[in-house]
């Protein structure tokens, strides 16, 4: 599985990103939603972690355009806000179970992705 | 919204909850990267009781990065706390450059969502004035809110503080947009609200791209 982070908190996603390297999953990590186009126009990923609040441009956002990009393109929200506004808007895109509030336990967000994939039929 | 309040306890009820969310993602994004550490520091300790220990070096960086984040939630709580007592006495003596930096530090987190720096100018004297520190930092974030929308290309508000005679003039400027909004709706009915309280005058001159506020040296009883 190969997955994407996206959050402004460098210190988080690389952190993530090694634990799940640890986990046997290769993940890649951008704090900015420029970049994480970039990235996911050159790489095949199977699911984008993104932050709701993004500089520049919101994780909605960026997520309709990365579908755009990437059809096969699984994606899972996290936020530190848990707002009513934020979680209906994420739940809405990502449904209810796709939708995190920090600080996300590993194991959980494993699953997630797990769930993700295998709905999907991609290889895990 | 919020029924039965006047338009300025409105916008002073508006202006504390957004902060107040503000500061709590804040917090909860500190929290989930000392979440993240110790997780790794969890699978080092793991990695380490199969065979294949990381290195001291490692283990310290870890270290620093969780005091780092430790000394970043202190100076949040701290503007938090100082944001709090803003409204324990109405009207009081205090230095403007003081509430300038405050709504600048809790407006820190806007800027970045928006891709603008904030910019303060050092201040190189005291800037006493009798006022309502809390209205002043609502109509700070209210004019902050406006000119981040107003940037322009140059994405960074520049923000200073100056004595003006007996009073206190604070400008943002580099409001580039300014020039192809003229009518930007601002100052609206909660500013002019704000402004009464305090006995001040803002003026927005688009062809400069700047907000100016004007703040007498002591509002009346």
């Amino acid at each position: 599985m190969r997955v994407l982070l996206v959050d402004d908190e460098s210190e988080l996603v690389s952190t993530l990103a090694e634990r799940l390297a640890i986990r046997g999953i290769q993940a890649d990590w951008v704090t900015e939603a420029e970049d994480a186009l970039r990235m996911a126009e050159a790489n095949c990923y199977d699911v984008a972690v993104l932050d709701i609040r993004l500089p520049g441009m919101s994780g909605l956002d960026l997520q309709n355009i990365m579908k755009s990009k990437c059809p096969d393109l699984k994606f899972i929200f996290m936020t530190g806000h848990g707002s009513q506004g934020d979680f209906q808007a994420g739940t809405t895109e990502a449904g209810p179970d796709y939708y995190l509030v920090k600080p996300v336990s590993i194991e959980e967000l494993m699953e997630k992705m797990n769930k993700l994939t295998s709905e999907s039929g991609d290889p895990e | 919204m919020n029924p039965g309040l006047g338009i300025r306890e409105g916008a002073a009820l508006h202006f504390f909850g957004k902060m107040s969310a503000s500061i709590s993602h804040e917090i909860k994004n500190v929290l989930a990267i000392i979440n993240e550490n110790a997780g790794l520091l969890e699978d080092y300790n793991l990695m380490a009781e199969r065979g294949s220990p990381v290195g001291p070096g490692r283990l310290k960086a870890l270290a620093d990065t969780i005091m780092a984040q430790i000394r970043r939630a202190d100076a949040i709580v701290k503007n938090m706390n100082r944001f709090a007592h803003s409204v324990d006495e109405e009207k009081r003596a205090f230095d403007v450059g003081d509430i300038l930096e405050l709504v600048v530090a809790l407006s820190s987190r806007f800027a970045s969502v928006r891709g603008v720096e904030l910019k303060m100018r050092p201040r190189s004297e005291r800037l006493s004035v009798v006022s309502y520190p809390f209205f002043l930092a609502n109509l700070l974030w209210l004019a902050l809110d406006f000119a981040m929308g107003e940037v322009g290309k140059g994405k960074t508000v520049e923000l200073v503080a100056e004595k003006s005679g007996e009073g206190v003039v604070i400008r943002l400027t580099r409001l580039e947009a300014l020039e192809n909004s003229p009518d930007a709706g601002f100052p609206g009915e909660r500013e002019d609200a704000l402004l009464q309280t305090l006995g001040a005058g803002l003026s927005v001159d688009h062809g400069e791209g700047r907000v100016t506020i004007e703040l007498p040296a002591e509002i009346g009883p």
